[in-house]
């Protein structure tokens, strides 16, 4: 399991070169792919396919793949390592910002189909409600890591830098799932909500494993 | 808050004032009835108004009714269609997504259907069903109906004033309150083991809004009678409330001295109160009341509508609430 700690000395470099998720295709598939729920929503909406009450079911649906590309974009280093496939770690990127781009669409779609984009309304709006204060939280929190990503950044910043600031992602998707939890609360209805926090904690709980594990393995 | 008395040109929507020709036509009419040849004119009056114009969908069994001539029970606005009416519905017996009922409802059954009408009454009764669709002449009402959640519909109820049935059974001097119950029943509701509530579903009104004429017992929409997710066989529709003070597919009507635990304030007391009145200006804790979106009719990215203080029937059931501090009980 000397992989967990060091995976790309441990992966041959023809497996390497073998792996589909090199293949030069696969970026770009993912990235359509990821447009996926975009382009359903953006044709339900032209198409009025979206049921009763379209702007409720555009908030929604934005909201819930918000959730989902941070989760997937947590699910990369975990994934990564214990499969033994450090290709994955190029698609980290780009489902991240996929992540704040369905939370911009989110907020888009919220501020205008639900506030008329009236600003004032807005400002007034979010503060007087947690729940809304929290998911704007979130969002606000996404800003600086969407705007870090790419490599010059990187650089500028410094790696170490640059991935203590990205680590804020771990208070992002707490905030997103307290956002979630907070919207269902009042109805009791936890059985999705549940499903995240599972998922979540699973993603987080293996990184403190992890962490701890080879903090272990050093002090040995 | 300041309630000024109904002196009958309250009107709460613009569409609610008669429209000039059929003033017109009016006026026509009672001139030709002074002159002695109203009668002719008369009958195609009568003909003309006795039945509602909602198309009916012929979906299921016909529900005809006259067109309510209680004050403020017929919106000239825009109805919902009937689509939307029927597949946008929140009744968690059947299912949280407002999509499910539609799908899941069809396990309802709703004959036999008994009524035990009991508590503060001199008449207590368990009514059967068929008694209680010829108990009064059934009624064709346009009555707005605002989600708590803050979208809107406009429907063509069929039914009669609650009224009739509470005079009936006599309430008794203690009689303060009316409590609502629902059928729970997990064989024919597949969400009755989900947590969401604790059922059966209690809903309440005080005495005076239960005798209030536009509080009504709906047995139909659409000139048939009600499909099941939408409350069958009978329900009720208070619309100057938020619609889930509306109770559906009700099974007994109790007469209390005290205030019924009803099943909203039950599990969230600090969002949803006994009164649960539209009201603009009380927020929900967790969004605003001040807008509504009607369904099927704002597009998308138009503005909401403003809501209106009780609904727009504040003409009609201001004075329940005078004198009372509608922001502590919301």
């Amino acid at each position: 399991m000397g992989s967990a700690v060091l995976p790309t000395s441990a992966t041959p470099a023809a497996a390497r070169r073998r792996s589909p998720l090199l293949h030069p295709a696969a970026k770009p598939l993912l990235f359509v792919l990821a447009l996926g729920p975009f382009a359903w929503l953006l044709y339900g909406a032209i198409a009025n396919t979206l049921g009763a009450n379209p702007a409720e079911a555009l908030i929604r649906a934005s909201g819930d793949w918000t959730l989902r590309f941070l989760c997937l974009t947590l699910a990369i280093t975990p994934l990564r390592v214990m499969a033994g496939q450090p290709a994955l770690a190029r698609f980290r990127r780009m489902l991240g910002l996929f992540a704040f781009f369905y939370g911009v669409l989110h907020f888009l779609a919220y501020a205008w189909l639900d506030m008329g984009l009236e600003l004032d309304a807005i400002v007034r709006d979010i503060p007087k409600r947690p729940f809304a204060l929290v998911g704007f939280l979130a969002l606000l929190l996404m800003l600086p890591l969407a705007a870090t990503s790419f490599n010059r950044a990187i650089k500028a910043l410094g790696a170490r830098r640059w991935q203590m600031l990205h680590k804020a992602v771990y208070a992002v998707v707490l905030l997103g799932l307290l956002h979630f939890f907070w919207m269902r609360a009042a109805k009791n209805n936890f059985a999705e909500v549940a499903v995240y926090a599972a998922l979540i904690a699973g993603l987080l709980g293996w990184r403190i494993w992890h962490a701890w594990r080879g903090r272990a393995a050093r002090a040995a | 808050m300041h309630f000024r008395p109904n002196r009958g040109f309250d009107h709460a929507v613009p569409s609610e004032i008669t429209p000039r020709s059929i003033y017109d036509e009016r006026r026509a009419l009672l001139k030709s009835m002074a002159l002695g040849t109203g009668g002719a004119a008369l009958a195609a009056w009568a003909g003309r108004e006795a039945f509602a114009q909602a198309a009916r969908p012929n979906k299921l069994a016909p529900l005809p009714g006259a067109r309510s001539t209680v004050a403020g029970a017929l919106t000239m606005e825009k109805l919902t269609a009937y689509n939307d009416v029927t597949g946008y519905n929140n009744y968690y017996e059947f299912g949280t997504d407002k999509s499910d009922p539609a799908r899941t409802a069809g396990t309802l059954k709703t004959r036999p259907w008994t009524v035990a009408v009991e508590g503060e009454v001199k008449k207590p009764k368990v009514y059967d069903l068929d008694e209680l669709l010829k108990l009064a002449p059934m009624e064709e009402r346009v009555y707005r109906l605002r989600c708590v959640e803050g979208w809107s519909m406009v429907i063509p109820w069929v039914g009669y004033s609650l009224a009739e049935l509470v005079k009936r059974v006599e309430p008794t001097g203690n009689a303060k309150y009316v409590e609502f119950t629902t059928l729970a029943d997990p064989k024919q509701m597949p969400y009755l083991g989900s947590r969401v509530l604790s059922w059966p579903y209690v809903e309440g009104l005080r005495l005076d809004e239960a005798l209030n004429p536009l509080a009504m017992l709906v047995f139909g929409l659409y000139g048939e009678v009600l499909p099941n997710q939408n409350g069958a066989p009978l329900r009720l529709a208070v619309p100057w409330k938020y619609g889930f003070k509306s109770g559906k597919s009700i099974v007994r009507i109790r007469f209390t001295e005290k205030q019924p635990q009803t099943s909203w304030n039950h599990a969230a007391a600090q969002e949803y109160g006994f009164y649960s009145n539209v009201n603009p200006n009380v927020d929900h804790p967790r969004w605003s009341q001040a807008t509504e979106r009607r369904i099927g009719e704002d597009g998308l990215f138009a503005k909401k509508r403003a809501t209106l203080m009780f609904n727009g029937y504040e003409a009609q059931v201001g004075q329940l609430y005078a004198g009372m501090d509608l922001k502590k009980l919301f």
